[in-house]
């Protein structure tokens, strides 16, 4: 006789563990715009159907909450049921015995609270303030609005070129996304319904080294018109692309010998090749983009100089300083910014840091791109020291397990307290105070010190990358808005009191993605030239493939591979592999064309222009 | 050309046909619902669904274009099990009601649930509470609406004024006023384009015969109507009766038969307008007024709604005459009240017209010695005619040829091609011409004008004696919209503008009858033209009703007491 038994699930257990991770997956794509009141119904439904159905809060309350918020949604509710949704919920949160229950209530009250508007137009006029907006959720969540559908379908065709052509027509920088962009348009990538999203990234970079030097298209007419822009980074080498495609006399004003901002300066070569950058920038200046090196607006000529001399000018100055930690010995030798830092390795004046131990603070993209720079200076230990923990990072989850597998220490926990500097004034290295994760404060977990004694963690470089700053006080001067130390612009771009002028890009917003400065470059470009008098329209004629009627099965999706951790980290040669051909093309058949199917034949629609 | 097999007949069509496209070409028409041409190609309803051999998940037909070899079937098992099922779903949040709807027996639901057979349905009966302004000329029912989105899509695409949109998310998403504002400050222009282009009975005009049978009851009141010139195109079409076999008579009978008083022709007041509206272009041409902006045509209520909201500015560039319509009911309720000797409050004046948008611009106020009260009483739009013809078991076909009521008998070519877009520019045209030489033009000359444009304006110059005139016609108010840009922008300049918010002008109105995929204006147009061709006077000046007019009330046009009663100050 046996005592007892191993237990294995059952067939339906099995199945249904499946079917909640397809759920996981559809609530990940969930498309914004949805009914708040709906959902919460949605939601309260299935967390009734967990109820053990001991308590009678949550056995019966949970579904009589669901009963009321059904008459909200049909129009038959009146203000007071709203008045009991609330205290219903409340007494559930408070009398239920485990946390299927009050959680569930929680999850009810938090949206009382929450969308309170949205109740009250269902109470008062049987009406919903809310309406689908993303038709196409790629298209939609790219800040450039770059045709994502339409590309995959052409590299599905092999028509590398003319996907490039089409990313072109939104985007200048196609090789350079296809390497580090950020990749908003995956999040809700409706594909994720079946299995994942699609490597929308990995196809740029697919279409962008499979279709070999594709020629910019002609410039419009010549308008005799002026147009300086300052700073040459993404935001600024976007803008001048369209204003010259428009047959505007464009001139980029950069102060570092090469163009590209902090896709030359900031962000490591081993991410974004610097000769792989160069071909957009290639493509770029071939439309007749003039640039002037080394010019600083503030130094050699003021913006307002500038303003005189042209039709029209764009601040795109970027985000290129850095902040501080407020620590007494940050000026001592060895302490390095990050952005110094990546600046200096971008200039080829790479500081040898063999056999040295460095530590870096702070755990964004930045932070990621400091440690794996060191590891390939030769430092003998690297360390990331960051106060929360690696969930915490507001790095890609692919930089920071780059960063691990490249050999990075991650002290996690730690926050910095004072800096240890030598009689002679060089950094010996850092106290920090140990913490432990505390409670959650508006969705984000705070720390408090454990209260156990500083630690030393030596170091003879310490790289500071807790942020960037924006070098505003030439522009404030000189009469351009500044708040909360980023360059105020109206949503056009421009200021309703300086005629003329413009700003975009991280220094009107911050430190941001590269996208959104091509974005903000496309968008101040197509506005720089209606202020100038013109409606100058970029196209692409480029036929868009007919959507493929197969089914689409189950699909692994393609990842890009990486060169082995222990020989790449002897090089600042690219990290990443390029997908296969063969890769690629199974990879844009997992593409559901949302722009046919679905919503977004009705609502999506195609900008063939703008 | 790609070959593919469906149902398996090889068929061979043009790359780029749809596979509905390509089925039609050998006589099978693929059901469908939702789909409109160039309209509304999203594939929502799924009952053009076909089966492509080697595919698991179905395809529409009407949005998915054939590929070389393709195998389809359209009659498939599972074709046919999903696309009952469908059908199925859309009845049971359907309130079919059938026997009270204005659409019963036009229905293109309806129909498919017949053809389909279906008996029965397993799903439980859903239906919404919504809540709609019924005193509103146009009326949407929420359980009727099947969520094609051709509403939302004729208002967008064609008439560009986005009143109808996507209302509410998940299950409960319905068609609903674009932005949640209530129908009567939505900017809608009342075209009407929506009720034609719904295939249910989820929107309809506010039926008003109620009205008239009221005023027919009651014994004080003279009953005088008047039917307008797009009507005796189409308001046969579904009682039976070939345009031939229609004659705008055939309804002079049968309205004496129900106990109208007089019936008379918009036909006449058209002429009216023509007078005033071109007797003041020739004004304010040569008063140097129309030399930055046009002058534009003012009978299309529609335009008058849509210039309202959408171009306040330009207001002062409409013409100040009313409309035929409008100009018909001062008419009889000052000069014909006087010659019958009765009290104006006693004449019930009622118009038939493809329009609803007229039900809208008869509120329009008249003042006139002691009378305070509307030109016009009561609109009825070509459909409520239809209706109220079968409800009073008149029967088309054995009507005979009334003769209209004098003293307003005689209605000229130029009057009946007002239906038609082109037609008030045309016999404006003819008119003016007449009005600054003298003497009349050839009646063709202005042909150039005629014509249904779907896409853009049709712009023309002509000479009248020395002085070239530039005008420009336009139907569709998405058109419209960039017409008035392009003369905002200086892109053009006309001195002439003639605007009708309907595609094709009156005889594709909003208030005609209703054939689902089908665009009908231009036939309807062409019977206008036709009989225009066919009658013995074609200019309005040479109406001798009109010339009797002026002589015996008016005095001339634009005259102080055609100012008082035939023009209006347009107000937002």
């Amino acid at each position: 006789m046996s005592r007892l038994e191993i237990v294995t699930p059952d067939r339906a257990q099995i199945v249904m563990e499946g079917l909640y991770k397809d759920l996981e997956r559809r609530i990940e794509s969930s498309p914004p715009g949805i009914c708040p009141v709906d959902m919460s119904r949605a939601f309260l439904e299935l967390c009734h159907a967990q109820t053990c159905g001991k308590c009678v809060p949550c056995r019966i309350g949970l579904g009589q909450l669901k009963n009321l918020i059904n008459d909200v949604l049909d129009g038959k509710a009146t203000i007071e049921t709203l008045g009991l949704i609330r205290d219903t919920a409340r007494s559930i949160m408070d009398s239920a015995d485990c946390a299927i229950g009050y959680e569930a209530a929680n999850m009810v009250y938090k949206g009382v609270i929450g969308f309170r508007d949205d109740y009250l137009e269902h109470i008062m006029y049987n009406r919903c303030l809310m309406s689908l907006k993303l038709p196409v959720p790629c298209v939609s969540l790219c800040p450039a609005r770059v045709d994502i559908p339409g590309y995959i379908a052409l590299v599905r065709e092999e028509r590398y070129a003319d996907a490039v052509r089409l990313i072109r027509k939104d985007n200048p920088l196609p090789t350079t996304c296809g390497f580090i962009c950020e990749h908003p348009c995956e999040a809700k990538c409706r594909r994720n319904m079946i299995d994942d999203s699609v490597n929308i990234r990995g196809l740029k970079r697919a279409a962008a080294d499979f279709a070999g030097k594709v020629p910019p298209p002609p410039c419009s007419e010549e308008t005799g018109k002026r147009v300086a822009i300052v700073g040459g980074g993404p935001g600024g080498l976007s803008a001048a692309y369209y204003l010259r495609l428009m047959g505007h006399d464009v001139t980029i004003y950069e102060m570092l010998p090469k163009l590209g901002g902090m896709l030359r300066y900031g962000i490591p070569n081993y991410r974004l090749p610097k000769e792989r950058l160069d071909e957009d920038i290639e493509a770029i200046l071939a439309t007749g983009v003039k640039v002037q090196y080394g010019t600083v607006i503030g130094k050699n000529c003021s913006v307002s100089e500038l303003r005189e001399q042209h039709d029209a000018v764009l601040i795109s100055i970027g985000a290129s300083t850095d902040k501080k930690l407020g620590l007494e010995g940050e000026d001592a030798k060895g302490v390095i910014s990050a952005v110094q830092f990546l600046r200096d390795v971008g200039h080829g004046r790479c500081e040898c840091l063999e056999g040295q131990e460095v530590a870096v603070i702070g755990g964004g993209n930045v932070s990621m791109d400091a440690v794996r720079t060191a590891v390939r200076l030769g430092a003998r230990k690297v360390s990331i020291v960051y106060r929360r923990r690696v969930a915490d990072m507001t790095a890609l989850e692919e930089e920071i397990q780059g960063a691990v597998a490249e050999g990075v220490e991650v002290k996690t926990l730690m926050a910095p307290s004072k800096i240890e500097v030598s009689e002679d004034g060089y950094v010996k290295g850092i106290w920090v105070t140990p913490q432990m994760i505390s409670r959650i404060q508006n969705g984000r977990a705070s720390v408090m010190p454990t209260g156990e004694e500083d630690i030393f963690i030596p170091c003879e470089t310490l790289v500071v990358a807790i942020g960037q700053d924006i070098l505003y006080e030439h522009f404030e001067e000189n009469g351009v808005p500044v708040q909360r130390g980023k360059i105020k612009t109206e949503k056009y771009g421009g200021f309703d009191d300086i005629p003329g002028v413009f700003a975009g890009g991280d220094c009107a917003t911050g430190p941001s993605t590269v996208i959104s400065a091509i974005a903000a470059g496309k968008v101040i470009a197509a506005n720089i030239d209606e202020y100038l008098g013109f409606h100058h329209e970029i196209t692409c004629d480029v036929e868009i493939p007919e959507p493929r009627l197969d089914d689409r099965p189950p699909c692994g999706r393609v990842n890009m591979t990486e060169r082995e951790a222990g020989e790449r980290v002897n090089d600042f040669e690219g990290v990443e592999n390029c997908m296969s051909e063969a890769e690629a093309y199974q990879e844009s058949g997992r593409c559901l064309r949302c722009d046919h199917f679905g919503f977004g034949v009705f609502k999506g629609g195609r900008d063939t222009k703008w | 050309m790609v070959t593919l097999t469906i149902d398996q007949m090889k068929v061979t069509v043009p790359e780029g046909t749809t596979i509905m496209e390509a089925a039609a070409s050998i006589h099978i028409d693929i059901p469908k619902l939702c789909y409109l041409k160039g309209i509304n190609e999203i594939s929502a309803c799924r009952v053009c669904v076909v089966e492509m051999e080697g595919k698991d998940k179905l395809i529409t037909s009407c949005n998915n274009v054939v590929e070389e070899g393709m195998v389809i079937y359209t009659n498939s098992p599972k074709v046919r099990l999903n696309r009952r099922k469908t059908v199925s779903m859309l009845l049971s949040q359907h309130d079919g009601q059938c026997i009270t709807c204005s659409r019963s027996m036009n229905c293109s639901l309806q129909k498919i649930a017949n053809d389909f057979n279906i008996l029965d349905n397993p799903f439980k009966k859903e239906f919404v509470h919504r809540e709609w302004d019924k005193t509103f000329p146009l009326i949407r029912d929420a359980n009727k609406c099947i969520k094609c989105m051709r509403c939302i899509q004729i208002c967008d695409k064609v008439q560009g004024l986005n009143v109808w949109d996507v209302s509410g998310t998940g299950a409960r998403t319905t068609v609903d006023v674009s932005r949640n504002r209530d129908i009567r400050v939505a900017d809608c222009s009342l075209c009407g384009q929506c009720i034609t282009h719904c295939p249910v009975g989820a929107l309809r005009e506010r039926d008003d015969t109620s009205m008239l049978f009221s005023a027919l009851e009651d014994e004080n009141k003279i009953v005088v109507a008047q039917i307008a010139p797009a009507v005796r195109a189409a308001w046969a079409e579904q009682l039976g009766l070939s345009r031939e076999e229609a004659p705008v008579e055939k309804i002079v009978t049968a309205f004496r038969r129900m106990g109208i008083d007089y019936v008379f022709d918009t036909t006449f007041s058209a002429d009216l307008t023509i007078m005033e509206e071109g007797s003041e272009f020739v004004k304010r041409l040569q008063d140097g007024d129309l030399e930055e902006y046009p002058m534009f045509t003012s009978c299309c209520p529609g335009w008058v709604r849509f210039i309202k909201t959408q171009y306040p500015d330009m207001i002062g560039r409409l013409s100040t005459a009313k409309s035929p319509q409008q100009m018909f009911g001062a008419v009889m309720k000052t000069y014909f009240a006087k010659k019958l000797g009765v009290d104006p409050e006693r004449i019930f004046t009622l118009s038939i017209m493809p329009c609803l948008a007229k039900k809208a611009e008869r509120e329009m106020d008249l003042f006139y010695e002691e009378y305070a009260g509307h030109d016009i009483d009561c609109v009825l739009t070509t459909r409520e005619l239809d209706r109220m013809l079968r409800a009073e078991h008149l029967n088309p076909q054995f009507l005979e040829e009334g003769e209209f009521d004098s003293p307003f008998e005689v209605g000229t070519g130029a009057g009946v091609i007002f239906g038609a877009t082109g037609g008030v520019m045309e016999a404006a045209l003819r008119s003016a011409y007449f009005l600054v030489t003298g003497e009349n033009p050839d009646a063709d000359a202005f042909h150039e004008i005629r014509g249904v444009k779907r896409q853009g304006w049709t712009e023309a110059e002509f000479d009248v004696a020395g002085n070239v005139i530039h005008v420009a016609v336009v139907s569709g108010l998405g058109n419209t919209g960039k017409l008035m840009e392009a003369i905002r922008r200086k892109e053009v300049k006309y001195e002439f503008v003639e605007v009708m918010a309907c595609p094709g002008g009156c005889a594709g109105g909003g208030g005609q009858p209703i054939h689902d995929g089908q665009e009908l204006a231009e036939e309807r147009g062409s019977s206008l033209y036709f009989l225009d061709r066919n009658t013995d006077i074609r200019f309005s000046h040479d109406n001798p009703d009109i010339q009797n007019l002026y002589e015996e009330f008016f005095e001339k046009p634009l005259s102080h007491r055609a100012h008082q009663l035939l023009h209006t100050e347009h107000q937002v």
